[in-house]
């Protein structure tokens, strides 16, 4: 029973999970532990299963073998991603996907934590405390000046930001965030591992991602996935120096 | 909360619609009924009922453009809910003409008589009077749409999938209806009606009322749907017409949010359905045909999906052609409004309503909340500097 009082104090615990498409076992006994207030981060060569294992989590999937629980006790195996994303789980795509027809100001409200019901959303009415809380991630994604223009004429950094700022506007316990820096250049790519580093302060966080340096600038601790299963876990450094890591992931 | 939704419904391109609607609904009576005959303003009475069915279509249009240009659903189907509105004021008509039959029959309508029915079916029960019609005007397509769409929506049928069934479903309906036996008059449909609330279908004053109910529930029918796409809900929808998975992800029922569009369209739908009966003096299947449909889609492309005008001007204009245009030559109006739905995609993707808005915004520039982006300093710029080209 130790395990299961281990299972308890996680936020985020993937056990034994795998799934596969047409033959082809995309996860394969994949186990990942993430702890409250903590960030993770996954490294891995394309098709090592870093997305599929992202679906499975946010509901988008569901896994043949294998159990998946957040904060301890609740199985996401059971619930579809509506019910995920409220339960405090949200996710970012490698490819930003905001809202280009709405302002980045109705991006943020729409993610704003609220009421989601049909009714509800009906009816709402920006409450003053919503606003001043737009108004400070607008801030911190440094998108203020720019609140009244539609998403579609940011640029690709500022719609990744955006989209960062979606992710705090949701107020999750638990952020899922794949290649935030992709296709960023190196200060943008500095600016939102310092950003990341400060959200995991009150949250936990899992970040994939393929830029090393960025990895680096984050110092947490990462693990390296290949062919659906977990290779090598440890600091960054010790990863990298593993001969298997290097073999099949960095070596190339 | 209901004031705040009414304010916000009241947007200045919603009023100015619901004036302009308002003003019509007086102003064609008017010239119909009070200017004399041979003022050069004077409207004959054989337009107002064909003034009166267009403004039905544009109703039409409007609550196609709800689901479709703010929600993403491309339904090939909305002539069915339009309708089955239209049968269920049909059935109140049909009881008001009581023994004025030609078979005289007090409880029958004559169709039924020819047919041999005995009896009343269960399903005309309750027809005979006014306000059961209208219930059943608004809850015959709601509860359609709730259950259709509940199971498509629930079932993730999205896409060219949905049209398809929406298409298959009017169909199905158009083959029921045809069926002598299914006890809607078959064929021949539902026609000769004598009175509505005892007034003469065809008097030139109940059809001037007729024609000002029309835009009355048409301007109503803007009120709601400006209310619900100016709402937080309205983008909502609108986000899942852009990206459904992403609002899926920011933790909404997807699923719930288009029945609820669906639902709120397939009642308007059926309100201009029965407004559309008295006034053209019949309903039968053909009106579930699958290519009637594919109409309402065209005349909302052209007119401008995703806004509350371009539908109703779509309606309109394109009906309005289609009159003018069959008269002349009728053989070619279909390849004249194919042609028409080819080069508004090509050319005006936005519609009539969309490509003029653009070209106003683009001479006067919309203000924006802050029309230059702070100028912080330079430790702000890689995160402001767009990418060289």
């Amino acid at each position: 029973m130790s395990e299961a009082s281990d299972r308890f104090k996680t936020m985020l615990y993937l056990n034994g999970v795998s799934v596969s498409f047409d033959g082809f076992k995309a996860l394969n006994n994949l186990s990942i532990i993430v702890h409250p207030n903590e960030m993770l981060a996954i490294i891995g060569p394309n098709g090592a299963g870093k997305t599929t294992m992202m679906d499975i989590i946010t509901g988008k999937t569901r896994p043949d073998d294998g159990e998946v629980f957040f904060d301890g006790n609740i199985d996401l195996t059971r619930l579809d991603e509506a019910a995920i994303a409220n339960l405090g789980v949200g996710r970012k795509f490698q490819k930003p996907t905001v809202f280009e027809s709405h302002t980045v100001w109705d991006n943020l409200q729409l993610a704003l934590k609220t009421p989601r019901g049909v009714f509800s959303t009906l009816a709402y009415v920006a409450a003053n405390d919503d606003v001043a809380r737009i108004d400070a991630i607008l801030d911190t994604i440094r998108l203020s000046g720019r609140k009244g223009e539609l998403a579609a004429g940011l640029s690709h950094g500022q719609k990744q930001w955006l989209e960062i700022g979606m992710l705090l506007a949701q107020d999750p316990k638990l952020l899922l965030v794949d290649e935030p820096v992709a296709g960023m250049t190196d200060a943008e790519t500095v600016e939102t591992a310092k950003l990341l580093k400060d959200i995991a302060r009150t949250r936990s966080v899992v970040v994939v991602e393929h830029d090393m340096s960025f990895v680096r600038e984050l110092g947490v601790r990462v693990s390296c996935l290949a062919e659906g299963s977990v290779l090598a876990e440890g600091t960054l450094d010790q990863v990298s120096a593993n001969p298997v890591v290097i073999e099949r992931y960095l070596g190339r | 909360m209901i004031s705040a939704m009414l304010l916000r419904a009241l947007d200045r391109r919603a009023v100015w619609l619901v004036c302009a609607l308002l003003l019509v609904a007086l102003a064609i009576p008017f010239a119909n009924l009070v200017l004399p005959e041979g003022h050069p303003l004077h409207l004959p009475n054989y337009l107002v009922p064909l003034l009166g069915k267009y403004m039905s279509y544009a109703m039409l249009a409007l609550a196609l453009d709800l689901v479709w240009g703010y929600c993403g659903i491309l339904s090939l189907g909305h002539g069915a809910f339009f309708a089955l509105g239209g049968y269920a004021m049909g059935m109140y008509l049909m009881r008001q003409i009581g023994t004025r039959g030609v078979y005289g029959n007090p409880i029958l309508p004559d169709f039924m008589v020819f047919l041999n029915y005995k009896t009343l079916p269960w399903f005309w029960y309750g027809f005979d009077n006014f306000w059961f019609a209208c219930l059943m005007v608004v809850l015959v397509p709601g509860v359609l749409a709730f259950v259709f769409g509940f199971l498509a929506f629930r079932s993730r049928v999205t896409g060219v999938y949905l049209s398809i069934i929406t298409q298959a479903l009017t169909y199905a309906l158009m083959l029921a209806f045809f069926r002598n036996d299914f006890g809607f008059g078959g064929n021949n449909g539902l026609t000769d009606y004598k009175d509505i609330l005892g007034f003469n279908v065809l008097s030139a004053t109940t059809r001037g009322a007729l024609f000002a109910a029309t835009c009355i529930a048409l301007a109503v029918a803007v009120l709601v749907c400006s209310a619900i796409v100016n709402s937080k809900l309205g983008k909502v929808m609108v986000a899942i017409r852009d990206a459904e998975s992403r609002t899926r992800f920011l933790g909404y029922r997807v699923d719930n949010v288009k029945l609820f569009a669906f639902v709120v369209s397939a009642v308007i739908a059926g309100v201009a359905g029965a407004l559309y009966v008295p006034q053209v003096g019949i309903i039968n299947p053909s009106e579930f045909e699958p290519g009637n449909s594919i109409e309402i889609v065209i005349w909302t492309a052209v007119g401008g999906r995703g806004t509350l005008v371009g539908p109703i001007v779509g309606g309109l204009l394109l009906n309005f052609g289609k009159t003018v245009f069959t008269s002349l030559w009728p053989d070619y109006w279909l390849f004249a409004l194919g042609g028409l739905f080819v080069l508004v995609t090509l050319f005006l993707p936005k519609g009539i309503v969309g490509t003029i808005r653009d070209l106003l915004a683009r001479k006067a520039p919309p203000r924006r909340d802050n029309t230059q982006p702070e100028a912080t300093g330079a430790e702000d710029a890689p995160l402001v500097t767009e990418p060289a080209e």
